[in-house]
């Protein structure tokens, strides 16, 4: 085997690519789940934001468009989910998944004429000099604006949820429902505006992928993006900066593999591709154990649906 | 404007008017979405909902295929629904349904080419075990860790389907198939074959079991003390712990179950209709039984129902694909609003629509 | 419900398209795909193949498909309804549906089968596949003139003798132009993800690649290729759009040529159950026009090979050749028997790596 070609930053770069739609949703999930809502309709979400943000970009010409409509897309897709579950107080798990069967079906029938096409370019954002330093240059500048948009988005869920009152608002409607009603913060609008987050970054994440990462639209081309990013919302144990990290593990492990092959090493690949979610069993093993710290993280109210009883 | 009032008791009438409710909503939604596509939609529901029972083609082949088609949906579900009543939330079915079929087609690979009659009956018990083995690592890790269940046999599942690759591509890789990742054929092999019984009628062991289930699950959850305690444990575990439940074997019970189960369609699957371990064979029952869970509202019966209606769904989805030249994704779509509709009108059953102005606060 | 059923049914009636009233006089064609018609390679070829039936054939025949049909018991239930319906050839266009036609055909000895890529046959089951391998030999001579890093990448999908045939046939062509190429193989273990596949693709540029083969069936590897500035080759279906800078030439499944005539033999009523292997020859396998990147000089060895293949005066596995081991395999001027290339399961001298077990 030779690892003389092995380059780690390249290597980092294209994580850093691969990363991203996992990363936008769950981030997006993230904020959802803190908020007491567990919603399985990931993949619907994200394939329902890649259709609509491909539409819209082939049809304008213009990649922000397609991101912002991949973004309402997505919200507008989840919004079915809120009626269901949040009104009609219909059971998540079911729901998640009926919602992920519906996005499948209709992303496929809306993309019909759309295969075979070409988005426009997402322009990278390339500062003069700074792109070409060493090591830095790479990693920091060079990538398309999305990814920045990923890691702010992190950041700025990290900053509501720690020092804003509307973190707490969220955080106490996870926790505890019946409590945070009996405060006076209304949970139902609270999920609801929630949810309706999750579903935007869920669809952006989709759009990243047909529109940069593939660059195209396919039926299904989202292959279980949606799922693994609702195993990074439990390997990050809630937090939104460990987002971050789970999507570079989850990404990391699989472009590793590739990489690893393309030099020649003789893998296990199926071995290697279940060590994420075993990792993430294990973290969310040790952060259970401990109840104090459990409670911290995990959102007590995760899934279980509200009516106000007054 | 509307307020939900809950009801005291779940309402019997709307028990069984919601789903004729869901259906009739979804005929009409499903009709739009047909006449968009350029159908006639009185058609395409036709051929969806009537063509598989009724039609003279297709019917005596449909009707015995709806069992097969439903089979593994219901065993998969009626497990399920017992650990839901308990409000024990297993999610990962896909997975002890892939662990299950990879047990028992190893009992069968593994003493290749040997006939025995007490060979189907190994693997069926090999099947059931293997999902019940994996259900148990989300209980274990439950009750000794509070780990969540819901995560823990989600993540599961993934390392299920990671599992049967390296199976179907390693030691469970058939000799004779060209290095293709798949099995060896139980079609091929007597003894491990889960064959029609009769002909014609698409009864395989796999539908006699589902069909025993029905009816065991049935007693026992509405004659016997465990069901009882099931729905104790659900409504409140305190409550259930004082009258001397352990909530814990709770967990560890309704997980095993429902693993069993989940193992033992996925052994009668890969034995008999789908022939062989492939990384395809998997195609989603392990979820699409939670939905068949909530459709039957947790009961035995209902789930059965529930089963053969998305298996009917499925049948009838691919006759109008060829005979209408409706797109895959259009079923898909027409199934996802049919789910919609059904979890939407359940609302019904457990609350009443008040109509009543708006206070002024 | 029953009410419901009767009002239905009443409905379906009043509208006159009751029953399966259908015009007989039409000889039903069905075809069962294993991806959706929109994946821009396997399906979509098929596809392609099935429309031209219905363009040729015109109002003599009435087609009819199935996508994303699990290989296994859907397979097997959607390929008996159509059959019950009264289709009199239907095409099952995926490996994994071999046995599932055969189980079915023995229920209808009437109606006609045609197998893709399987080894099975029966009275009523064909089996066809196309020597895609022959395009390969052409693609591998043009990677082989071009590559300036020596390097060419390539993304496979199982290692099925299908996938090692073409590795190995690409590989010796570009070895004979280019003594010092090296070919890094990527697993992918599947045939269609297009994320997965553009991140191969990535991986094997970053391993010093300029050149990209594949035999996954998404355009991904095309796109990547064409923003990272280096070339590629079509599979599948030409793939020009996705690459109009990289795409060099292109292996094009054409299904149509065989599907009509075999439409046209139900027709005649003078079908009788074969296993087709064909080429460029009989025009099974395309290959793409080149690109004016590929020199001029290029072009017209390229060329000389596809004729001297359409001639019968060259095969892809003509030898000297060794296997990977050292030990001989085709001994000078021998050429590879049709049982050895459907079983292959060895790299030729030269390929570096093992083929995973």
């Amino acid at each position: 085997m030779d690892f003389s070609s092995f380059s780690t930053l390249t290597f980092l770069a294209t994580v850093m690519a691969a990363a991203t739609p996992i990363m936008f949703a769950a981030i997006g999930e993230l904020v959802v789940e803190k908020s007491g809502v567990l919603n399985l309709g990931v993949e619907g979400m994200m394939i329902f934001g890649a259709v609509c943000g491909f539409i819209a970009a082939v049809s304008t010409d213009s990649p922000t468009i397609g991101f912002i409509a991949a973004a309402v897309g997505g919200a507008g897709i989840s919004f079915l989910f809120v009626i269901l579950t949040q009104y009609l107080k219909a059971n998540q798990v079911a729901s998640g998944l009926a919602l992920t069967l519906f996005g499948l079906g209709l992303s496929a029938l809306m993309g019909h004429s759309y295969t075979g096409i070409k988005p426009p370019s997402s322009a990278k954002l390339s500062v003069d000099g700074l792109s070409d330093l060493p090591i830095v240059g790479r990693l920091i500048f060079g990538h398309d604006a999305m990814i920045y948009l990923a890691i702010f988005l992190i950041l700025a869920v990290w900053y509501f949820l720690k020092y804003t009152r509307g973190g707490l608002i969220l955080r106490a409607v996870g926790e505890n429902h019946d409590a945070a009603h009996a405060l006076g913060y209304r949970v139902t609008r609270v999920r609801t505006l929630a949810i309706l987050f999750g579903g935007a970054c869920a669809g952006l994440g989709g759009a990243y992928l047909s529109l940069v990462r593939v660059p195209q639209w396919t039926e299904g081309m989202t292959a279980g993006s949606g799922w693994i990013a609702l195993a990074i919302v439990v390997f990050a144990s809630w937090k939104p900066l460990r987002i971050l990290l789970g999507a570079y593990l989850f990404g990391g492990v699989s472009i590793l593999q590739l990489n690893l092959q393309a030099m020649g090493a003789d893998i296990p690949v199926a071995y290697l591709s279940m060590a994420p979610y075993l990792v993430t069993i294990l973290v969310l093993v040790i952060m259970s154990a401990d109840r104090k710290r459990a409670s911290l993280n995990a959102p007590a109210s995760l899934g279980r649906a509200f009516h106000a009883s007054s | 404007m509307i307020r939900l009032e809950p009801r005291a008791n779940p309402s019997k009438t709307m028990v069984f008017l919601t789903p004729i409710l869901a259906v009739i909503a979804t005929m009409i939604a499903g009709g739009i979405l047909f006449t968009i596509l350029g159908k006639n939609p009185f058609e395409a529901i036709r051929i969806i909902f009537l063509d598989p029972l009724f039609n003279e083609q297709f019917a005596s082949y449909a009707r015995p295929q709806l069992l097969v088609k439903a089979a593994p949906l219901v065993m998969i579900a009626l497990g399920l629904s017992v650990g839901f009543r308990a409000n024990i939330w297993n999610i990962g079915a896909e997975g002890q349904f892939i662990m299950g079929a990879i047990g028992g087609a190893a009992v069968a690979l593994a003493v290749h080419p040997l006939e025995s009659v007490l060979l189907f009956p190994l693997m069926i018990i090999a099947g059931g075990l293997s999902g019940m083995a994996y259900a148990m690592i989300p209980a274990i890790l439950k009750t000794k860790f509070n780990a969540n269940e819901i995560l823990v046999s989600l993540m599961l599942v993934y390392v299920a389907f990671n599992f049967l690759a390296a199976m179907v591509t390693g030691p469970l890789k058939s000799p004779i198939g060209y290095n293709f990742p798949e099995s060896r054929n139980f079609q091929e092999y007597p003894s491990a074959h889960n064959a029609e019984l009769i002909a014609n009628t698409g009864l395989h062991w796999g539908v006699v079991m589902t069909l025993g289930l029905v009816i065991l699950c049935y007693i026992i959850l509405t004659r016997h003390i465990f069901g009882y305690r099931v729905q104790l444990m659900g409504q409140s575990p305190k409550a259930a712990k004082f009258s001397g439940v352990s909530p814990n074997w709770m967990i560890v019970i309704c997980l095993g179950i429902s693993g069993a189960f989940a193992g033992m369609a996925g052994l009668f699957e890969v034995a008999g209709p789908a022939g062989k371990l492939t990384t395809t064979f998997p195609v989603g029952y392990g979820f699409t039984a939670i939905i068949v869970a909530f459709l039957g509202r947790l009961h035995p019966i209902g789930i059965l129902l529930a089963g053969l209606l998305m298996a009917l769904t499925y049948i009838g989805g691919e006759l109008a694909q060829f005979q209408l030249s409706l797109p895959a994704a259009s079923i898909q779509v027409f199934q996802g609003m049919l789910l919609f509709f059904l979890l939407a009108t359940d609302v019904l059953v457990h609350f009443k629509p008040r109509f009543e102005k708006r206070k002024t606060i | 419900m029953k009410l419901l059923k009767t009002l239905l049914a009443g409905a379906a009636l009043a509208t006159g398209l009751a029953g399966g009233a259908m015009a007989e006089d039409k000889t039903k064609v069905g075809f069962v795909y294993v991806g959706p018609v929109g994946d821009f390679g396997w399906s979509y070829e098929h596809d392609q193949g099935r429309k031209a039936v219905v363009e040729a054939l015109g109002d003599k025949v009435e087609t009819s498909f199935v996508e994303s049909v699990p290989e296994g018991a859907d397979a097997e239930r959607v390929m008996t309804q159509m059959a019950l319906s009264g289709h009199k050839l239907i095409f099952t266009t995926s490996f994994g549906y071999m046995d599932p036609t055969i189980n079915v055909a023995k229920k209808f000895p009437n109606v006609k089968f045609e197998h893709a890529t399987g080894f099975k046959q029966a009275d009523n089951v064909s089996n066809y596949s196309a020597r895609f391998y022959e395009g390969r030999t052409i693609i591998g001579h043009i990677a082989g003139h071009m590559t300036e890093s020596n390097t060419i990448g390539y993304i496979a999908s199982f290692p099925i003798p299908e996938v090692i045939r073409g590795i190995n046939a690409s590989y010796l062509a570009a070895k004979k132009v280019n003594p010092d190429v090296k070919m890094k193989i990527v697993w992918v273990y599947t045939w269609f993800d297009p994320g997965k596949e553009a991140d191969a693709a990535t991986a094997l540029i970053e391993q010093g690649a300029d050149i990209i083969m594949q035999h996954t069936d998404s355009p991904a590897a095309m796109t990547i290729a064409e923003e990272k500035g280096i070339y590629a080759f079509g599979q599948a279906s030409d793939m020009k759009q996705f690459g109009p800078n990289a795409r060099l030439s292109s292996i094009i499944d054409d299904w149509a040529p065989y599907y009509i005539a075999r439409t046209q033999a139900v027709l005649d009523g003078t079908w009788t159950s074969t296993a087709t292997w064909d080429g460029i020859k009989q025009g099974m396998v395309g290959i793409g026009e080149f690109s004016d990147k590929v020199p001029a000089d290029v072009q017209a060895s390229a060329t000389a090979i596809k004729d001297a293949i359409v001639a019968g005066t060259m095969h892809s596995f003509t030898g000297p050749i060794n296997k990977q081991d050292g030990s001989v395999w085709l001994k000078d001027g021998e050429t590879a028997d049709d049982g050895t290339l459907a079983t292959m399961n060895f790299y030729v001298e030269g390929i570096e790596g093992d083929i995973p077990q």
